[in-house]
C-alpha cells in the first residue's frame, strides 16, 4: 500500500482530521476504534489503517502522546495532585500512567514537576495552545517498542500495533 | 495607506463554500471577487480591520499542476496548514453565535493563560484559535 501524501482522498481525509481533533477535545476519555471509526463514517476494518497513513502515528498512540502533553501542563502548571492528575487525562490506574509516562518522557510525573517548577518561565508571546502542542512528546515508535529496546532486547520487534 | 501585510491567502476545497463560511458563519465581508478564466481571485476581510485581507485561494492549474494540487488540498484536508488566530472581544459569546450558524468547533472556550481561547476549522481543514483580547 503506498504512503504518499496524495493517495487518500481529501474527503477521507477531512474526515479522519475530525476523528484526530475528537480526540484532541477529549483526549482523557475512551476512544475505542468503534467509535473513531464512527465519527470518520470508516469501517472499523479500515479506520486505523486509514488514520496511520494520513497522521503517521496509529490512531491509539496520537491519543497516548495528547494525554502525555496534557499531564505534562497539568504538573506543571496546576496544583494537582499526580493521582488526580492521572484520572483527569484518562488512564485508570496510577502505576500505568506512572509507568507509561516514564517510558516516554524519561522521568516520572514527580520529577518533571519538581524540574519544570524550578526552571518555571515566561512563555513569551506564543499563545499558550500553539506553545503546549510545541511540547508534545514526538513518539514515533510504540511504547512497547521502546521498553524492549531500553531492556537491550531489540530482537523481535512487536507486529502488534498496541501503544 | 500605511505600508504592510495586504494580502495572506488559504488554500480552501472550494471557494464558493468557503465564501459562504467567511461571510456568513464568520461575518467577513468579500473585498475582491474576479474570475479570469478558471481562476478566481477572492479576497474577504474582517469588518474591523479594514487594511488586511485573506485570500481564500483553491490550489490549481494554471498556477499549479493537477498532481501538486492534489497534495496541497490533502495537506489542508489533514490540518497540516499553519496555524491562524481570531482574535475576539468576547470568546465565549463569539463561540456562541458562531455554534449557533453551524461552525466546526474542535475545541471549547477555555479559561487559561490568563485569557480564554477556542479553537474552530473552517470546511476545507484550516484550523483557527479563536482568542479573547486581553483586557
Amino acid at each position: 500500500m503506498s504512503g504518499g501524501p496524495a493517495s487518500q482522498e481529501p474527503q477521507l481525509l477531512r474526515r479522519l482530521l475530525r476523528a484526530k481533533d475528537r480526540m484532541d477535545a477529549a483526549s482523557h476519555e475512551d476512544w475505542p476504534v468503534r467509535r473513531l471509526a464512527r465519527v470518520s463514517g470508516v469501517s472499523e476494518a479500515h479506520f486505523a489503517r486509514s488514520f496511520k497513513q494520513a497522521f503517521g502515528v496509529p490512531p491509539h498512540r496520537y491519543l497516548l502522546t495528547r494525554r502525555i502533553e496534557r499531564a505534562t501542563a497539568l504538573l506543571r502548571d496546576t496544583d494537582l495532585s499526580i493521582t488526580e492528575i492521572a484520572f483527569d487525562t484518562g488512564w485508570e490506574s496510577l502505576g500505568t500512567f506512572g509507568r507509561t509516562f516514564r517510558d516516554v518522557t524519561g522521568e516520572s510525573p514527580g520529577t518533571l514537576r519538581a524540574r519544570t517548577r524550578t526552571a518555571a518561565h515566561e512563555p513569551g508571546r506564543v499563545p499558550g495552545c500553539f506553545l503546549s502542542a510545541a511540547h508534545r512528546p514526538d513518539l514515533t515508535i510504540a511504547v512497547s517498542e521502546k521498553r524492549r529496546r531500553q531492556a537491550g532486547d531489540i530482537t523481535e520487534p512487536s507486529q502488534k500495533e498496541v501503544l | 495607506m500605511s505600508p504592510g501585510v495586504e494580502v495572506v491567502g488559504l488554500y480552501v476545497r472550494d471557494q464558493d463554500e468557503a465564501l459562504a463560511f467567511y461571510v456568513d458563519k464568520l461575518g467577513f465581508h468579500v473585498h475582491t471577487d474576479v474570475r479570469n478564466g478558471d481562476y478566481r481571485w477572492l479576497t474577504v476581510q474582517h469588518p474591523e480591520q479594514p487594511s488586511f485581507q485573506l485570500g481564500l485561494f483553491t490550489p490549481g492549474p494554471p498556477v499549479l499542476d493537477a498532481q501538486t494540487a492534489q497534495t496541497l488540498h490533502a495537506l489542508v484536508a489533514k490540518g497540516a496548514m499553519p496555524p491562524l488566530v481570531l482574535k475576539v472581544d468576547d470568546c465565549r459569546a463569539a463561540h456562541d453565535r458562531m455554534l449557533a450558524r453551524g461552525v466546526e468547533f474542535t475545541q471549547e472556550p477555555m479559561d487559561r493563560y490568563g485569557t480564554v481561547d477556542a479553537g474552530f476549522r473552517d470546511p476545507s481543514g484550516n484550523g483557527w484559535k479563536m482568542i479573547e483580547a486581553r483586557r
